[in-house]
């Protein structure tokens, strides 16, 4: 099949839906249980429009990406050392194994009471002592809590896959490079990374998208005023359905572009392995 | 200065270069039961030798190689090289493994180039080396492919040449051949001869097919079934290059197999069955 057929293809089932919504939307016939299409598209089409006073959907959708940016970076370099420590080391294994094992299945949303004890509206503005200013605001908007939440989301999805990368590098590979004369820091550096990259990278990738899906939750907490999960929440409850699907659909689109991003990575740098199996 | 290099050469001739000195290993499953795969395993080898180690499967002889190779320690006994004891990897004695041990993720150039690059020497010089010995297997044309873009025989080829590239004194080969088609295996001994006789390396080769230790090798060691032990050390007298439609071939080649059944028949015996048993009621 070509190229285009293909993107045609794709094309289909989304337009589908499209019809069906505008069509249900036609006949209830009422904005605030389904809004039209269109209302939906000329809130998507204006991004930088100010919405019920909190700023564009676009500043919001930025604001939210640097909080998701921030927690997720910080799992991934906890994550990423501390998963090829207990991959490569069994005693690292044994040692953390259980104890992260139990954390491991609490749901992030689970944490927000604790979370809300332990850090309530603090925020990088408050860690840094940075009191006025544009940086203020900036700092201000990112929520020791919101990170938390977003942390604990993106750190298992990254952790687990570590440790699998690195648990189930091919012990010929490493052998071949020994009698070579490699010692253990050039096994590490030359075989055991490049070989567990691409289980690591995939963990990011998932990490990244519930990192994302924590967003909305982590910005329904008190002290946010901004952020694409606020947007929802605050639209919901002034009855501005139509917000709340522009909202959501921004949330799918830069979900999407994230994870698309990764794969594009994927395929580039890590052709091997899938060529390999 | 010539001179002295041929006396220092001809010292080293008269040395052994690997001994394997009473070597046992002794496993233990994870049943608690003690598997002994290798037991008062004795060998010397000569400078320039090309030894083939051959017995029935599971008989310890890739075991053995990997103790040589200083992959794993030996339970008993040890193996010394050119005098010193073997206890790690060391990359004078080079390997090339049964299974693809290339690197995925590099170039055939990168994984031919790896030995000089882990000797910290230069990019550009680690690239020239690599050109070279892919040129002596042949592949200098697949330099920028990777592993996954050859044949099961070019990456032997490329295993070969990037276990030569690091200039190893000895290679230790673990049934290279094992895994491919009979022809391709056919056109890899003859080349593996051919630069076998260009570099005059020593090799100790692995192998489980009867034809290919003749056709290699100057002497066959014969192993026993589990526990490895050398059942019989046998110097191939056939001039080289090797007709295997020489009387000579034939003959010889039922008589390792004669040995060989004799050792499969031996361990699926009463007695020694027996005997396994009561091993296994004591370790119990």
């Amino acid at each position: 099949m070509s190229k285009v057929n293909r993107f045609l293809l794709s094309l289909i089932i989304p337009a589908l839906f499209i019809i069906l919504w505008w069509v249900l939307a036609w006949r209830v016939d009422n904005p605030i249980v389904l809004p039209r299409v269109s209302d939906v598209f000329a809130l998507l089409t204006s991004p930088t429009q100010n919405l019920i006073s909190m700023g564009s959907l676009l500043s919001n959708v930025f604001v939210s990406l640097i909080r998701v940016l921030v927690g997720y970076l910080l799992a991934v370099l906890m994550a990423i050392p501390l998963g090829i420590l207990m991959g490569y080391y069994s005693l690292g294994y044994d040692l953390f194994n259980n104890f992260l094992g139990l954390f491991r299945p609490i749901p992030p949303l689970a944490w927000v009471p604790l979370v809300l004890a332990w850090f309530g509206v603090a925020s990088f503005a408050t860690m840094f002592g940075v009191e006025e200013g544009q940086l203020y605001i900036w700092l201000n908007n990112l929520k020791l809590s919101m990170i938390f939440i977003i942390f604990i989301g993106a750190f298992f999805p990254v952790l687990t896959s570590t440790i699998y990368g690195v648990r189930s590098v091919n012990k010929t590979l490493i052998d071949g490079t020994l009698v070579l004369g490699a010692n253990s820091r050039e096994i590490f550096t030359k075989v055991l990374l490049p070989a567990a990259a691409p289980s690591i990278v995939n963990g990011m990738r998932t990490g990244l998208g519930v990192a994302w899906m924590c967003l909305v939750s982590a910005e329904m907490l008190p002290g946010s005023i901004s952020g694409v999960g606020y947007l929802i929440t605050h639209a919901y409850t002034i009855a501005k359905t139509d917000i709340v699907i522009a909202g959501m659909i921004s949330i799918g689109a830069v979900g999407a572009v994230l994870d698309s991003v990764f794969r594009l990575f994927e395929s580039r740098k890590f052709k091997w392995q899938s060529m390999t199996r | 200065m010539a001179k002295y290099d041929e006396i220092e050469r001809d010292v080293r001739m008269q040395d052994e270069v690997l001994i394997v000195n009473n070597v046992g290993k002794t496993f233990v499953t994870e049943k608690r039961l003690n598997i002994c795969a290798l037991h008062n395993f004795s060998l010397s080898i000569k400078e320039n030798d090309f030894i083939c180690l051959v017995g029935p499967s599971g008989c310890g002889k890739s075991t053995l190689l990997r103790i040589i190779a200083g992959l794993e320690t030996a339970s008993e006994g040890k193996v010394l090289y050119r005098g010193n004891m073997v206890s790690r990897p060391d990359k004078r004695l080079g390997m090339v493994f049964q299974e693809y041990s290339l690197l995925p993720w590099r170039t055939v150039l990168g994984n031919v180039g790896l030995g000089p690059e882990l000797a910290g020497k230069p990019a550009a010089y680690c690239r020239e080396i690599a050109h070279r010995y892919l040129e002596m297997v042949g592949l200098e044309k697949f330099a920028v492919s990777y592993p996954y873009e050859l044949s099961g025989g070019m990456r032997q080829r490329v295993a070969i040449a990037r276990a030569l590239a690091n200039d190893p004194d000895v290679l230790l080969m673990d049934e290279p051949f094992g895994a491919l088609d009979a022809h391709t295996r056919i056109i890899l001994q003859k080349e593996l001869l051919k630069i076998w006789e260009a570099n005059r390396k020593t090799i100790v080769f692995v192998t489980h097919s009867v034809d290919e230790a003749i056709y290699l090798a100057d002497r066959i060691v014969v192993m026993t079934a589990c526990p490895g032990q050398i059942k019989k050390t046998i110097d191939v007298g056939i001039p080289r290059p090797r007709d295997r439609a020489n009387p000579a071939y034939g003959k010889l080649s039922a008589r390792i197999l004669d040995m060989l059944e004799e050792e499969v028949a031996a361990a699926s015996s009463a007695p020694l069955r027996d005997q396994r048993k009561q091993i296994r009621k004591e370790v119990i």
